[in-house]
């Protein structure tokens, strides 16, 4: 039963067996954290994380759900209540979990901590696995508690009806503006791994046509057989995979699949708005079956291949770079490790999908902790082995990899160089014949994590299957099933982003609600494509590579997110009377406020051009005051533009930590009226109303 | 359910299991189970139309990507 107590009558054998798990998981930290000059083996990796989400499942989750919450498994759920068959089904709790983190587990968790390993696998495996433990698995946890007791209600709603309607605008801006960030970093991701790459642009452009066959299949000849149309799909992306060799060496057919990062970019602009408006089941839907299972899939075969392959770390336990000097991204290890991996550790959000589909899905509330505190561990899980895919690879590949070009030219032989001198030995053929193997021309700063995923990934599962001369098809599997997912989710989101700017307008203009309106649709897909479109191109064409801008100012928004989440737990457990616990969320939201305000004020008014917007802008004005054009600007007219983007950016940056003050404020003003009501002043469903009087409060 | 399906034959446990099991994948890309549809309507519904499999798929399909329905969250 969950609503057992944890101290109950339990077995000595059971207590000896979690003894076990605790001196398993310390004798791990102590290999992980205390060895020096040796590499570590991936595997005490694993086993610290494992043991730590055991113990924080069995000890931490079961106390927020018995003393904090106060879950009552047999208290009605939606599901029950407002049982309809189609949103409403109490679902087996196993089949929801396998929902719920289909949902969750986005591309978040596998770049994060790949930028993070600049800094060494150390602090980021720290980080994320305390991260998960008591933030990011109790901000689930909680805000799925708290939609399932309301109807199932989303976290806009919630804080509108929690806190008052102006908190609730505050954050449905909050809310947009992270998704066009999202969307930008996302794109950003695949230009940066497709351009001057045959290979995995042919395969990528090859997921459209395929998709749109399963859509036809699906929709006129066998309607509903998703098994059946995605087995189908997963053949023809092998074979795009393995014809997309034949078409990097061709040279007719090389040449009409190479193309810029600026070409692409455009393309996927043009790409996203084209796809918004298609219908669902042309493109989107079989896609994203596709892209949901190929996910999966690869999560548990990259589990497997690293207890299979057992490799050993090759990146330091703590790097020099955690003193903000590295080329990855800029900044030092307080705040900006806190900021780079957001998911994985905690991820504002999943506080959208935890209030989602979901709470209308559970069958009883003792199901909750398993679904909202278990899947959440399961994705910290997903960045550990990113992070062990990331840190397998020789720093030196690793680093000629992530560094922009302006850091470390553009030959093999003068990145070697630069590299080594930082004191990651690597020579120029080694870093040829690592592009060889994956089947590329080159891999210097390919940067934006998903290539370097891919290198791991495929240095690790080439191991298990094929050896040295499937490393490239794993390569280019690796970074196909990247793209895949990232273009679903720029194209659902696109269309989300839509929505709500014809919800916004629609304040002003009441036209723009109108979703059937050809107009109203046109002006919303515009401004939602041109608003992402705009920070991709910028990002592209960014002096310090765009990763380096626009991750850090995706991580900022997405810890903003998780912030107003909790501190919308918080407000709810002030309101509940459980005041005396509400530690369980204030320490967290205390946290990444501070992480949030600190990176971003230093994103917005740190001296060095590599950290701060204004800097960098004022370089480049004094420069054009000059009349130098410093790289990659070309003339006068990409220095402005460069100017601009900047104090743009820095611009965003100041609203995302104005939102998180005015989330703050709302939050005090709400806790003190709290205080000041001497009964539980929150409304919560699931009790007849007869029983409304003596709910337990 | 674990200790229920325990006590079943091992034919039909491993059914449970791969029942269980498609409907998880269905699942996972937003297609409720059919069957438990057709059930609720049949229970709770009498009379009413029910659904072809290719209407509920499609509108489970057109609900999931629809963020008026407040679907198409994808996350990062």
């Amino acid at each position: 039963m969950a609503t057992t107590d944890g101290t109950a009558q339990r077995s000595p054998l059971h207590w000896s067996v979690w003894a076990l798990v605790g001196v398993a998981g310390a004798a791990a930290f102590a290999i992980v954290g205390l060895s020096r000059g040796e590499t570590v083996n991936a595997v005490w990796l694993v086993v610290a994380a494992v043991c730590s989400y055991l113990i924080a499942y069995r000890f931490y989750s079961l106390f927020i759900a018995n003393r904090v919450l106060r879950i009552d498994p047999v208290r009605a759920t939606p599901a029950t209540r407002r049982n309809d068959g189609l949103d409403y089904v109490p679902t087996n709790k196993y089949v929801l979990f396998g929902h719920h983190f289909a949902a969750i587990a986005g591309a978040g968790p596998l770049v994060g901590p790949v930028l993070a390993a600049q800094m060494g696998y150390l602090p980021s495996t720290l980080w994320i696995i305390a991260g998960v433990v008591f933030a990011g698995a109790v901000q689930d946890f909680i805000i799925l508690f708290l939609s399932t007791r309301r109807d199932g209600r989303s976290l806009g709603d919630m804080i509108k009806s929690e806190m008052g309607a102006v908190p609730g605008v505050i954050a449905l801006f909050g809310v947009l503006g992270i998704m066009i960030i999202l969307l930008a970093v996302l794109a950003l991701i695949v230009v940066k791994a497709l351009a001057d790459s045959p290979w995995g642009t042919f395969t990528v452009f090859a997921t459209i046509p395929i998709a749109m066959l399963m859509g036809v299949y699906s929709r006129f000849l066998r309607a509903h057989r998703i098994g059946e149309m995605s087995a189908i799909g997963f053949v023809l992306l092998m074979a795009a995979i393995v014809f997309g060799q034949s078409v990097s060496e061709s040279p007719t057919l090389a040449p009409m699949f190479t193309f810029s990062g600026e070409s692409l970019a455009l393309m996927l602009i043009a790409y996203g708005f084209i796809a918004s408006v298609l219908p669902v089941w042309l493109l989107l839907a079989p896609r994203d079956y596709l892209s949901t299972f190929l996910k999966l899939g690869t999560i548990i075969g990259l589990a497997i291949g690293i207890l299979i392959v057992m490799p050993e770390l090759k990146m330091p336990a703590v790097s020099r770079f955690v003193d903000g000097t590295g080329p990855v991204f800029a900044g030092s290890l307080f705040p900006f490790l806190f900021i780079t991996i957001a998911c994985g550790a905690v991820s504002g959000f999943h506080s959208l999908i935890a209030s989602g589909t979901t709470p209308k899905m559970i069958e009883t509330e003792g199901q909750i902790r398993f679904i909202g505190y278990g899947a959440m561990l399961m994705e910290s899980f997903v960045a550990i082995m990113a992070l062990i895919a990331a840190c397998v690879i020789e720093p030196g590949a690793y680093f000629a990899m992530n560094s922009p070009a302006a850091v470390i030219g553009s030959t093999a032989a003068d990145a070697a160089a630069k590299i080594s001198s930082w004191g990651f030995v690597i020579t120029p053929d080694a870093l040829t014949q690592l592009a060889h193997d994956v089947g590329e021309k080159t891999v210097l700063s390919r940067t934006g994590g998903a290539p370097t995923l891919a290198v791991g990934m495929a240095h690790i599962l080439s191991n298990v299957i094929g050896g040295s001369t499937l490393m490239a098809f794993w390569y280019h599997f690796a970074i196909l099933f990247e793209a895949l997912f990232i273009l679903t989710t720029v194209d659902a989101g696109t269309r989300v982003a839509r929505f709500m700017i014809q919800d916004l307008l629609g304040t002003f203009v009441p036209t723009m609600r109108e979703t059937r309106s050809w107009v109203a649709n046109l002006v919303a897909t515009t401004l939602a494509v041109g608003a992402w479109g705009y920070f991709l191109y910028q990002g592209v064409v960014d002096p310090l590579g765009g990763i380096n801008t626009l991750w850090p100012l995706f991580g900022i928004s997405n810890q903003m997110l998780a912030a107003i989440a909790l501190i919308l737990a918080t407000v709810i457990l002030f309101k509940m009377k459980r005041q005396a616990y509400a530690w369980v969320t204030i320490v967290p939201t205390a946290w990444l406020v501070v992480c949030t305000l600190t990176a971003g004020w230093q994103k917005v008014f740190h001296e060095a051009p590599a950290i701060g917007f204004i800097a960098q802008a004022n370089r480049f004005s004094e420069a054009l005051a000059q009349g130098t054009v410093l790289a990659p600007a070309k003339s006068v007219a990409d220095m402005h533009r460069v100017i601009f983007a900047n104090y743009l950016d820095a611009a965003l940056c100041a609203v995302f930590m104005a939102i998180v003050v005015a989330m703050i404020v709302s939050g005090v003003i709400s806790i003190r009226k709290a205080l000041a009501t001497p009964t539980v002043s929150t409304s919560e469903v699931g009790y007849d109303t007869k029983d409304l009087g003596t709910a337990r409060a | 359910m674990t200790r229920k399906t325990l006590a079943l034959p091992v034919r039909d446990r491993l059914r449970s299991w791969y029942r269980m099991a498609v409907q998880t994948a269905h699942l996972m890309v937003g297609l409720p189970d059919y069957a438990t549809y057709v059930e609720h309507r049949r229970r709770h519904h009498p009379g009413e139309p029910v659904m072809s499999r290719e209407a509920f798929f499609r509108d489970c399909q057109a609900r999931r990507y629809s963020p008026a329905a407040g679907g198409g969250v994808r996350c990062c």
